[in-house]
């Protein structure tokens, strides 16, 4: 078929015995640890949230692909990762069936419509959650504290609400932990940077786009930030950006493949991330620059494709 | 000759759909397509201009010199427009009030400087007419099933009328801005894989 036209970059090439599946499920795997740490701090219902999520996902995947007379793959594993990073992307107040619409519109909409696996120009999870923020405002922002499961704001919402104050702050050992309010599988940094050393050790995924997405973070909110509260260690711990620098923005298919382009893609992640933190309508930008940047990545490859091997420097 | 006309008509409405297989208006119909009532008056409104313009620019094709053509088209168009504008005023003040800036704009409408250009410059009168009736309730037909969508959606409403219940978490975002470009897009997405369906089969 013509669009299925194979594109590479320059030689030279080796076989790799990955696969996608294989990719796939080691990534699920390095998502247990903020998976198991979501039910262990807001229990159950982080459970059937992500559990939800899953099967609509699958379900979608198998009935749109049905329908579209293709071959059925769910058995990759890309539609289970969907699905659970868009439960782990839910606050744990939210009603049930709005992981099964975000996985809906996450598999059919963002990646079946635009051709299925390796065709979407979005990240599927993170387009669904932001159209489930744009759709339903309110159910989107029921933050609850864990365990006792009363309503609170995130830590950026509290930051975000005025110069803050250091006693309704939550402290940097919580937010490292997970002890805070946030959507289910953002709040614990230590279960997501566990899975992130296994995947970067595993060599799954490049260690360029997490470390200058959240190195950007760090630099840009220790210079702009308030009275050290506001600071750099608190931006780092504090909302999606773990979630999103090691899981979201290291995507295959809509990050750049360079090296040089992951570099200057994980800056921009970063970039409007604190654009957003900081001057934006949102307390969150992690989710809408990540989606930002993906728009992006086929223009960043394209300015940063390493010179073919042999091609003389043109004499000025 | 009778055959003729029917074919431009259903022409219009089916098988060269402005909105859906020309896909031309694409502005008014993202902007004004969030309620039905809204999309079901903008239609009434296009196709009056449509076909007047259409008649009118048919009438003078032997008279309009080539080389002024497109502005003597668009102060024919701008005519009707303004005939609409004030007739809404006056009659339907709160419609005029919703659709706002977008009926003045009906002037720069691509569908009809295109139906001018393409259709009314080379036909008779009649066939001109029936050319922009067509297109006209084509273009009528595609905003309403675009806007039933957003407003069931979006509001729970269908036509001012609840369809949902009122307590049920209907989609803000399908009567905004963003959700006009989903649904179009899923809309004519749907349309070409029927198309090429039954084109196959």
């Amino acid at each position: 078929m013509e669009e299925n036209k194979l594109i590479v970059l320059s030689a030279p090439h080796f076989k790799s015995p990955l696969t996608t599946k294989k990719i796939m499920f080691t990534v699920i795997l390095a998502l247990i640890p903020a998976a198991a740490a979501s039910v262990v701090f807001f229990g159950i219902k982080a459970l059937l949230h992500i559990l939800i999520s899953v099967v609509a996902a699958v379900a979608t995947e198998f009935v749109v692909q049905k329908l579209l007379k293709k071959k059925i793959n769910i058995t990759d594993g890309s539609a289970i990762l969907t699905g659970l990073l868009m439960g782990m992307n839910l606050p744990a107040g939210a009603p049930l069936w709005i992981g099964a619409v975000g996985s809906i519109f996450a598999i059919a909409v963002v990646k079946e419509a635009f051709g299925g696996l390796g065709q979407n120009f979005m990240n599927p999870a993170l387009a669904a959650r932001a159209m489930l923020l744009a759709a339903w405002p309110s159910q989107m922002v029921s933050w609850v504290t864990p365990i006792d499961a009363i309503a609170t704001a995130t830590p950026l919402a509290i930051a975000k609400a005025g110069v803050p104050d250091t006693a309704t702050l939550p402290l940097l050992w919580d937010m490292f932990i997970g002890f805070v309010g946030g959507s289910l599988g953002e709040t614990s940094a230590l279960a997501l940077m566990i899975g992130g050393i296994y995947l970067i050790y595993k060599e799954i995924i490049d260690y360029r786009i997490p470390l200058s997405f959240l190195g950007t973070v760090f630099v840009l909110a220790t210079i702009f930030g308030v009275d050290g509260i506001n600071s750099g260690l608190f931006h780092l711990l504090g909302g999606g950006v773990m979630l999103g620098a090691i899981f979201m923005a290291t995507d295959y298919v809509t990050s750049p493949s360079t090296a040089k382009g992951r570099w200057i893609y994980g800056i921009g992640c970063g970039l409007i991330t604190i654009l957003i933190r900081f001057w934006g309508g949102y307390p969150e930008g992690v989710s809408f620059a990540i989606l930002l940047m993906n728009i992006c990545a086929p223009l960043i490859e394209n300015y940063t494709l390493p010179t073919k091997f042999g091609k003389v420097a043109k004499v000025k | 000759m009778k055959n003729k006309y029917l074919k431009t008509l259903t022409d219009g409405v089916v098988t060269e759909n402005p909105l859906f297989r020309l896909v031309l208006g694409t502005c008014p119909a993202l902007a004004v397509s969030s309620a039905v009532a809204n999309g079901f008056w903008m239609g009434l409104m296009v196709i009056f201009v449509l076909t007047f313009s259409n008649m009118l620019i048919s009438a003078l094709r032997n008279f309009i010199p080539d080389k002024i053509r497109i502005p003597c088209y668009i102060v024919i168009i701008a005519t009707f427009v303004t005939i609409v504008d004030l007739l809404m005023a006056a009659y339907m003040h709160e419609m005029h009030k919703t659709l706002g800036i977008f009926i003045p704009l009906i002037v720069v409408n691509c569908i009809i400087l295109a139906r001018a250009e393409s259709f009314a410059s080379k036909n008779s009168i009649l066939h001109s007419a029936v050319d922009g009736i067509g297109m006209g309730l084509g273009f009528m037909a595609a905003l309403m099933i675009v806007a039933t969508f957003r407003e069931v959606l979006g509001n729970g409403t269908f036509f001012n009328i609840r369809v949902l219940p009122a307590g049920f978490p209907v989609a803000k975002v399908m009567v905004e801005a963003p959700g006009a470009f989903i649904t179009l897009g899923l809309v004519l997405g749907l349309i070409n894989l029927i198309t090429a369906r039954s084109k196959t089969a």
